[in-house]
């Protein structure tokens, strides 16, 4: 009992400190090394949850695929990160402000919440299967078109990512297939005879 | 949901990604140096709010929660996709990446 709650205190103080610091440090490098410190936090509290799936599927996608994209775009496009302190000072006020309500309005409405006991699913078939099975069985069944769905909004995404970023470069030489078979046959080979011993000159 | 979890209760999960959330929202106010660094801000309020539905799920004893995060999941990656590749279009016309100076499309 004891430990479990020394797990989740550590996972979440984490999890928030390095949130913080991927929205306060200077360089973005660092920035997307703690995002992904924050995403294997965030897997810790779905493992103690005892949501395994979702945990090994946010540390697959979000750590092998968006954060490796964050930190490849960043590392390739040469930014100047100097220059930064007195913009964060200047809207600290206000976005600490709002930051503030926010807060306060969430953390109170999360203390106060009271969960319905009818809302309470009481199934008890659900406990005997483990997490992954009770997800697939769901998943391909009752949430069929949403997977679909989700997949075709996969496909979308990387078609639009690639037409963004395709670009034609004029300077890059291309083999233009037309000109090579459109060539007269004379231009191309010319027929000699040849004498024994004389050799051609060209 | 295992026995232990009776200790930590549902707030407990709900205060952390009400934290979360707010430690985005914080990142999108206060940064306006880069977009890269307000995109990570938006994974993690995306982040938030997929502990909220797995918390709620599991307090439940209610699987759609966990099949929605994984949806969340999805639009979050596609989102990243495609932001990315806009800011790295940006950075070819512009230069640099600083919202500030992102005002070409204003007429």
């Amino acid at each position: 009992m004891m430990l479990e709650s020394a797990v989740f205190y550590i996972l979440s103080a984490v999890l928030l400190a390095s949130a913080s610091m991927v929205i306060a440090a200077r360089n973005p490098v660092h920035a997307v090394l703690f995002l992904i410190l924050c995403f294997f936090n965030a897997a810790g509290l779905f493992l103690l949850m005892g949501a395994e799936f979702v945990a090994f599927i946010l540390v697959i996608v979000y750590v092998g695929a968006i954060a490796v994209l964050f930190l490849f775009v960043v590392m390739m496009l040469d930014v100047n990160f100097r220059a930064s302190g007195q913009r964060f000072r200047r809207y600290l006020p206000v976005g600490g402000a709002v930051a503030l309500v926010l807060a306060a309005q969430l953390v109170l409405m999360s203390t106060m919440w009271m969960t319905d006991p009818m809302a309470v699913s009481t199934a008890s078939g659900q406990n005997i299967v483990e997490n992954t099975r009770a997800i697939g069985r769901i998943l391909y069944t009752d949430y069929f078109y949403p997977f679909q769905v989700s997949g075709l909004v996969l496909l979308v995404a990387m078609t639009g990512a690639i037409v963004l970023t395709l670009r034609e470069r004029k300077d890059a030489r291309h083999q233009k297939v037309d000109r090579q078979l459109d060539r007269p046959l004379a231009e191309i080979i010319e027929v000699r005879k040849i004498t024994p011993g004389q050799g051609v000159d060209l | 949901m295992n026995t232990g979890l009776m200790t930590i209760g549902l707030p407990h999960f709900l205060v952390v990604a009400a934290l979360l959330f707010t430690i985005g929202v914080i990142g999108i106010f206060v940064n306006r140096r880069n977009v890269i660094v307000i995109l990570m801000a938006i994974e993690l309020i995306l982040l938030a709010v997929n502990i909220n539905f797995v918390a709620f799920s599991v307090y439940q004893h209610n699987l759609i929660g966990q099949v929605f995060t994984m949806i969340v999941l999805t639009v979050a990656a596609a989102e990243a996709a495609i932001g990315l590749a806009i800011l790295v279009v940006h950075f070819r016309n512009r230069g640099d990446i600083a919202v500030d100076h992102a005002n070409i499309m204003k007429g």
